[in-house]
């Protein structure tokens, strides 16, 4: 496996944003590499960068300049559409709220990406809900779970596809302690199970002793 | 504590332009289209009551049933002591229909005559030499020069009249020494002899008022009246989706006020006070709108009152003070309707519940229940007016009933067939569609009614003006047989077209009087015994031998709108001057407000001596037809404009027959307009809250565009939905409109045809209508930054 | 506002002496007199033929005051008036005939007074004068007799009526010049004679009943087609029946800019007439009433030293105003000083 053929690498990555007074840096020259099965928390100080780091990683943003290689290739090349193919089938998000369509139930919810990338396995996608403790509410709207079961649907809905690659944002930013520690015990287990890499967005020092490594986000550069 | 608790709710609409937009324009097109409607009738109505003063508004009048009074009967009544002035009527062409002219004696005129007065100023121009003949300044510009007299045009005239001296009238109408009839002067010397005893025949009666006149045309500004008040629901539902939005919106800042310490009483006062600023500049841009619209629709208005009805009206408007301020009161009266749920919300609104525009959006399905349920209770209202009541009233009950019992089932139907869709659906995107469709329903459902309500009164309309176009044309055939159509301009004339003609081409006579039928005004026709009617007459019902009946002089046809009004049936019989006669058929006889009878040449003879006998129809092979003109011209003299073919007097036929549709026709498309302005702002309003449900969607893997092409999809096919829900709707109001609306308003029923070719472009305006407005909260999608999308997932929103 | 006033203020010399209110009333109209016949000094009227209508003089009419007396000696007075304006010099029959005609009935008694009013187009037969035998109407209004010294005149309005028989066994008198009246010291001149001696009597109809009366009438017959200067404001107009039954007719004509034009005729109880000169007679408002929206002197001094004669002139009832399209005041009067008599009054212009 060559480095191109990572899940993740990240090459001396800019953006800069435009702020009110003026460009406003954000990330200046960033690089980080995840292989499969590899666990990365990335922590840093409220406005360091962090989900803007992991917003390209996903390929919902575009980098100024240097390359996000997702599977080898880089997105910057690549048009909306295959950014939405990459997002589609090589990895899965799970963002601190509103990770879920309101419109659909929890099964299909779930479902969903694993289907959209037709990857959908029914035995894997019930194990899920039923490690994560949802196969009661499978035919629940998401406007009636709470918090945490909402983050577990779409720690399952991550999942259901078999992802290479998993990218996280404040997963339980949005929990009390306990619970987050649960549903973040949760996810890693499952991670390591999938052999997905794992990117960990967390400003919890705590929770960041659980991935196998760390980087700190700080003046646009990580250490 | 006021100016910041304003401060802070104001600040909103600074927020969302767009909205505020959405709710002036809304508000504005509701009071546009109602006022709009109303200046119209308005001024329809005071020119009834300007033609019923114009001689003064004299109180009562002489007049000689079925014939005219001579000078020297006037003389003879002054001289009595009488104080009585002549008045002779007819009608001048003109552009755009005729104009009625009055002809009068300016020095006798009752008091209050405004004509008179004018006349007076220049006596020797007006009563002498070629004489003058003085109109309001439209009236005058469509009676244009080479009218006889020179034309005059003078301010503050009743509208759609011409006024001559009498003796320059009875010249330019061929009626010299004629007078119709002699207005009493309202101041009279008692003791005087009875008049007929002076004047055979006279009868004194009250002239026709303007609610006479008003009421010959009531049907057509009931018609209106009913369009306006349409568009103007259509409009308001907009209006009301812009406000209980921007209500719910608030929620949050209403908490945080009343948390603060704003009594609830102020909070709602405020916001009335919000509102009504709202209304009062929506009412301003509507009443300016509504001016705009009747000022172009007057003048079609005008010429179909003139045309059909014979009113006089013209087609330049003019602003009543009081029309303004009943503009702004609809705009303040729609306001409230449209506010008042959210008011009543906000009042009772418990201080601790969280804002949830997206929980507004989708409603719930106990609404759905309750419009279902209020659906229900609409159509069996509509099933009882339809069954039980007689009447227009009652017939636009119906119609009303109908429209929004169907409007209001729509949500529920739309929702089954989503449902419907989402169970057959196998791909997850497929899925998402339809289940996400289903739960937009709510947020779209007002403008989606709206559509309807706009959809179904076009497919109505539409059949019943194109049945009744089929049925006018079809009937036109039958009824002008003849080739050429003469006008004799007298005996003399007339007898000598008859001996040009020597029986080598059938002269068929077409007299006709103005006479009282069944005791109300109508016409009688004189009728020859000849195929041409036996063959092509459009009979509804008749006699056996019904013909031979009439040309034994023992009978009469009578039309369709005089049947229905009186419930003649053939066998019965009718009172026409000179005694009844028996009914020997019915035939229809359509856009002819009037009761009308045909009785044998030889009967009208007998009954009305003195009418004119100058008209004839001649059968001449089509061939021959303009030989046989030209030789009328100059081996008979017969002036050429007095010659008419048979297509021309069709076409002029059908021409007043568009006419008179035309504003139904420019009232639908502004409806459908304001239906597709409705759609337009719902999609607009709920792009900015469908982010939170799309945005995770492009997460996992949609691009925008997509995104973008299934949110356009979404609105075609409700779109088209809503319009195949339309069609039923559409054609049972266009059954109500020929059998009910119709018989009640003009006296005919019609059959009614269908047109798959209408309903299939009606459709496929609809779903263009859908794909434009919402073309562009898809393009504003598909351009979106991802920043937006992004955003979703990091704050509240 | 009605119209016709405007109409009659053709009617010129007496009537439409409304004056400057109306500029272009006398303007438009007057200078239409293109085609009409004028008044030429030393007229020879011929009877009854002058009795009948002149169609190419453009105004022209037939004026009857009347002051009667009841049984009780209460005093009234009466006025029938036919005028004639032509809009063109042409008589002829039919809705054209450019002729109207305008009738005046006035009726007053000591507290009350009533007024009515026709119009009327030439040609058709609502209007007219036949000279012989004599007779001139407007709709039911008339005056008839074999001849003009042997009349019946009768009118009504909405409540009131009368019916007069007037008869008088002396000339006709001619005023002015031997017939020739001139107006103005600009000249202009109108045909006019008199018949200042009927004997009445007659019956009036008022809302409280019939009245038998018995008394004296003064008719005036005038024609002419000249406007007045526009300067003339109006004009005051006296008919007064002297002791010894001699009569007296005196007009001025008041002027915007200048004197008034006074003059007037004495005439001798056998109908011999002798005219008076600008400035042989001094007439001199002494009170007003306010009646019809303007200050009317309803008692005058009237002079005439060359004949002795002072008198004060009052009103038998000051409220006396004809409230017909146009307005003046018109009614019997009484006179007392170096003469005593009644007689009647005649003044426009004062609205
Ligand atoms: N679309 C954008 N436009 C302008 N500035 C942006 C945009 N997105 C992020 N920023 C800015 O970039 C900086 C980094 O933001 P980012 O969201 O990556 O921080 P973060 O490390 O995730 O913070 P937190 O821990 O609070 O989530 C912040 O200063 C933010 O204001
Ligand atoms: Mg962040």
């Amino acid at each position: 496996m060559t480095e191109t053929d990572l899940p993740l690498a990240l090459e001396s990555v800019t953006k800069t944003f435009a702020g009110p007074d003026g460009p406003l840096p954000v990330l200046s020259g960033v690089s980080l590499a995840l292989g499969a099965g590899e666990t990365l928390a990335l922590t840093g100080e409220s406005g360091s960068g962090k989900s803007t780091l992991l917003h390209l990683a996903a390929g919902l943003e575009t980098p100024d300049s240097g390359a996000v290689l997702i599977d080898g290739a880089d997105i910057a090349a690549l048009d909306d559409a295959g950014r939405a193919a990459i997002r589609r089938e090589r990895l899965a998000i799970v963002f601190q709220q509103f990770n879920l369509i309101p419109s659909l139930d929890v099964a299909a919810n779930v479902a969903f990406q694993a289907r959209l990338a037709g990857r959908h396995d029914p035995d894997w996608t019930a194990r899920l809900l039923e490690r994560l403790g949802l196969a009661d509410q499978a035919r629940k709207y998401p406007e009636v779970l709470s918090g945490g079961q909402q983050q577990r649907v779409a720690i399952a809905r991550a999942l259901a596809p078999r992802p290479g690659l998993v990218l996280a944002d404040e997963p339980t930013g949005n929990l009390d302690e306990d619970t987050g520690d649960r549903v973040l015990d949760l996810m890693l287990e499952l991670v390591a199970e999938a052999n997905a890499a794992l990117l960990l967005v967390t400003h919890s020092s705590r929770l960041a002793e659980r991935a196998g490594a760390r980087a700190h986000l700080s003046h646009g550069v990580l250490a | 504590m006021i100016g910041a608790s304003l401060g802070a709710l104001v600040s909103h609409w600074r927020r969302q332009p767009g909205q505020f937009a959405t709710l002036i324009l809304g508000l504005a097109l509701a009071t546009a289209l109602w006022t709009g409607v109303q200046a119209i009738n308005a001024e329809a109505r005071s020119s009834y009551a300007a033609a019923a003063n114009a001689l003064g508004g004299s109180a009562e009048e002489f007049v000689r049933p079925g014939g005219a009074f001579t000078t020297e009967d006037f003389v003879t009544l002054r001289r009595a002591g009488w104080r009585v002035s002549p008045v002779l009527e007819g009608w001048l062409p003109a552009e755009r229909g005729r104009v009625r002219l009055i002809g009068l004696d300016p020095l006798t005129a009752p008091p209050g005559t405004g004509a008179a007065d004018v006349a007076i100023e220049t006596p020797l121009e007006f009563l002498t030499g070629a004489g003058q003949i003085l109109a309001a300044p439209p009236t005058a510009a469509r009676l244009g020069s080479g009218q006889g007299a020179p034309v005059v045009a003078v301010d503050g005239l009743a509208p759609g009249l011409a006024f001559a001296d009498i003796g320059i009238a009875g010249r330019l109408l061929g009626r010299s020494g004629e007078i119709d009839r002699m207005v009493l002067h309202p101041e009279q010397v008692t003791g005087l002899a009875k008049p007929s005893g002076l004047v055979s025949g006279l009868e004194r009666q009250r002239p026709a008022t303007a609610e006479d006149l008003a009421r010959l045309t009531d049907s057509f500004h009931l018609n209106l009246t009913a369009f306006g008040f349409l568009s103007f629901a259509v409009a308001l539902f907009i209006v009301h989706g812009a406000i209980g939005l921007a209500f719910e919106q608030r929620r949050v800042v209403f908490r945080t006020l009343r948390t603060l310490g704003l009594p609830v009483r102020l909070l709602v006062i405020l916001l009335l006070l919000e509102l009504l600023a709202i209304a009062v500049v929506a009412g301003g841009l509507g009443v300016g709108l509504g001016y705009l619209i009747a000022a172009a629709l007057l003048p079609d208005v005008a010429a179909t009152l003139r045309g059909l009805y014979g009113a006089t009206v013209e087609g330049t408007l003019t602003i009543a003070p009081l029309w303004w301020g009943l503009g702004f009161a609809i705009a303040i009266l729609g306001t409230g309707v449209a506010a008042a749920g959210a008011l009543w919300k906000v009042a009772r609104l418990p201080l601790l519940a969280p804002a949830r525009p997206r929980a507004w959006a989708r409603g719930s399905a106990t609404t759905m229940r309750a419009q279902l349920a209020s659906s229900a209770v609409l159509g069996a209202a509509a099933l009882v007016a339809g069954l039980t009541g007689g009447g227009l009233v009652a017939g636009f009950v119906l119609l009303g009933a109908l429209l929004l019992a169907a409007a209001l089932a729509l949500p529920a139907i739309l929702a089954g067939v989503l449902s419907l869709g989402a169970r057959f659906a196998r791909r997850p995107l497929a899925e998402w569609f339809w289940a996400d469709t289903r739960q937009q329903l709510p947020g779209l459902s007002l403008a989606l009614m709206a559509l309807l309500l706009a959809l179904s009164a076009n497919i109505g309309v539409g059949t019943m003006v194109s049945s009744f176009r089929l049925t006018f044309l079809g009937w036109l055939d039958q009824r002008l047989a003849a080739e050429l159509y003469v006008s004799a301009e007298d005996a003399r004339q007339a007898a000598a077209l008859l001996d040009h003609l020597d029986g080598r081409v059938t002269a068929l006579p077409i007299w006709g009087v103005d006479a009282d039928i069944e005791g109300a005004p109508g016409e009688v026709y004189s009728v020859a015994d000849h195929t041409t009617y036996r063959e092509t007459w459009p009979l509804l019902s008749a006699l056996p031998g019904g013909w031979d009946r009439v040309a034994a002089g023992e009978a009469a046809m009578i039309n369709e709108q005089l049947a229905r009004r009186e419930g003649l049936v053939p066998g019965d019989e009718v009172a026409l001057p000179g005694g009844a006669l028996t009914i020997a058929g019915v035939y229809s006889d359509y856009g002819n407000p009037l009761a009308q009878a045909l009785v044998s040449p030889a009967t009208f003879v007998v009954r009305f001596p003195d009418a004119d006998r100058t008209d004839f129809g001649l059968r001449v092979a089509p061939e021959d037809a303009d030989a046989l003109r030209r030789a009328l011209t100059e081996e008979v003299g017969i002036d050429p404009g007095r010659i008419v073919d048979q297509e021309a007097l069709k076409a002029v036929s059908r021409q007043v027959f568009e006419r008179t549709f035309a504003v139904t026709g420019a009232l639908n498309v502004l409806t459908l307009a304001v239906a597709g302005f409705a759609i337009l702002t719902s999609l607009l309003t709920l792009a900015n809250m469908r982010l939170p449900g799309l945005a995770p969607v492009w997460a996992l893997g949609l691009t925008r565009a997509r995104l973008a092409g299934v949110e356009l999809l979404r609105a075609v096919l409700l779109a088209a939905l809503t319009a195949l829900a339309a069609l039923p709707v559409g054609l049972l109001l266009a059954w109500v409109l020929l059998a009910v609306i119709n018989v009640e308003a003009f006296g005919w029923r019609l059959p009614m045809h269908l047109f798959p070719g209408q309903w299939a472009a009606l459709f496929a305006l609809s779903l263009l209508a859908a794909a434009l407005a919402a073309l562009w909260p898809a393009r504003r999608l598909a351009r979106r930054p991802a920043a937006d999308l992004i955003k979703v997932f990091a704050h509240e929103r | 506002m009605n119209a016709k006033p405007v109409l009659f203020l053709a009617l010129g010399v007496v009537m439409a002496l409304s004056g400057p209110a109306r500029p272009q009333g006398f303007a438009g109209l007057g200078q239409n007199a293109d085609g009409f016949a004028l008044p030429a000094p030393d007229p020879v009227f011929r009877f009854p033929e002058d009795h009948g209508s002149h169609p190419d003089f453009r105004i022209e009419w037939w004026y009857l005051t009347a002051n009667l007396w009841d049984a009780e000696g209460r005093a009234y007075g009466a006025q029938w008036t036919l005028f004639r304006n032509a809009l063109a010099p042409e008589g002829g029959t039919g809705w054209d005939t450019p002729q109207i005609w305008m009738g005046h009935a006035g009726l007053t008694t000591e507290t009350d007074h009533y007024a009515a009013e026709r119009f009327a187009r030439g040609g058709i037969g609502t209007a007219g004068v036949v000279a012989e035998p004599f007779e001139a109407w407007i709709d039911d209004w008339q005056m008839t007799g074999p001849w003009l010294s042997d009349i019946t005149v009768t009118a009504r309005g909405a409540d009131f009526a009368y019916r007069l028989d007037a008869r008088s066994t002396r000339p006709f008198v001619p005023q002015g010049a031997g017939g020739y009246s001139v107006k103005s010291p600009d000249g202009q001149a109108s045909y006019y004679y008199s018949q200042p001696f009927y004997e009445v009597t007659g019956t009036l109809t008022l809302p409280q009943g019939e009245v038998a009366v018995t008394g004296t009438a003064w008719l005036d017959r005038e024609w002419s087609s000249q406007p007045l200067s526009e300067d003339q404001t109006g004009w005051d107009w006296f008919a007064l029946t002297l002791p010894g039954d001699e009569k007296l007719m005196a007009f001025r004509v008041r002027r915007e800019a200048g004197a008034d034009y006074i003059v007037g005729t004495w005439i001798a109880a056998d109908g011999t007439p002798s005219p008076f000169d600008p400035g042989d007679i001094a007439a001199t408002p002494l009170a007003t009433t306010d009646v019809g929206g303007g200050a009317v002197p309803t008692t005058w001094r009237l002079e005439i030293p060359a004949r002795n004669l002072d008198i004060t002139v009052a009103a038998v009832n000051a409220r006396a105003w004809m409230d017909t399209s146009i307005s003046y005041w018109e009614g019997p009067v009484t006179f007392e000083g170096s003469h005593a008599g009644y007689g009647y009054l005649e003044m426009t212009g004062y609205e």
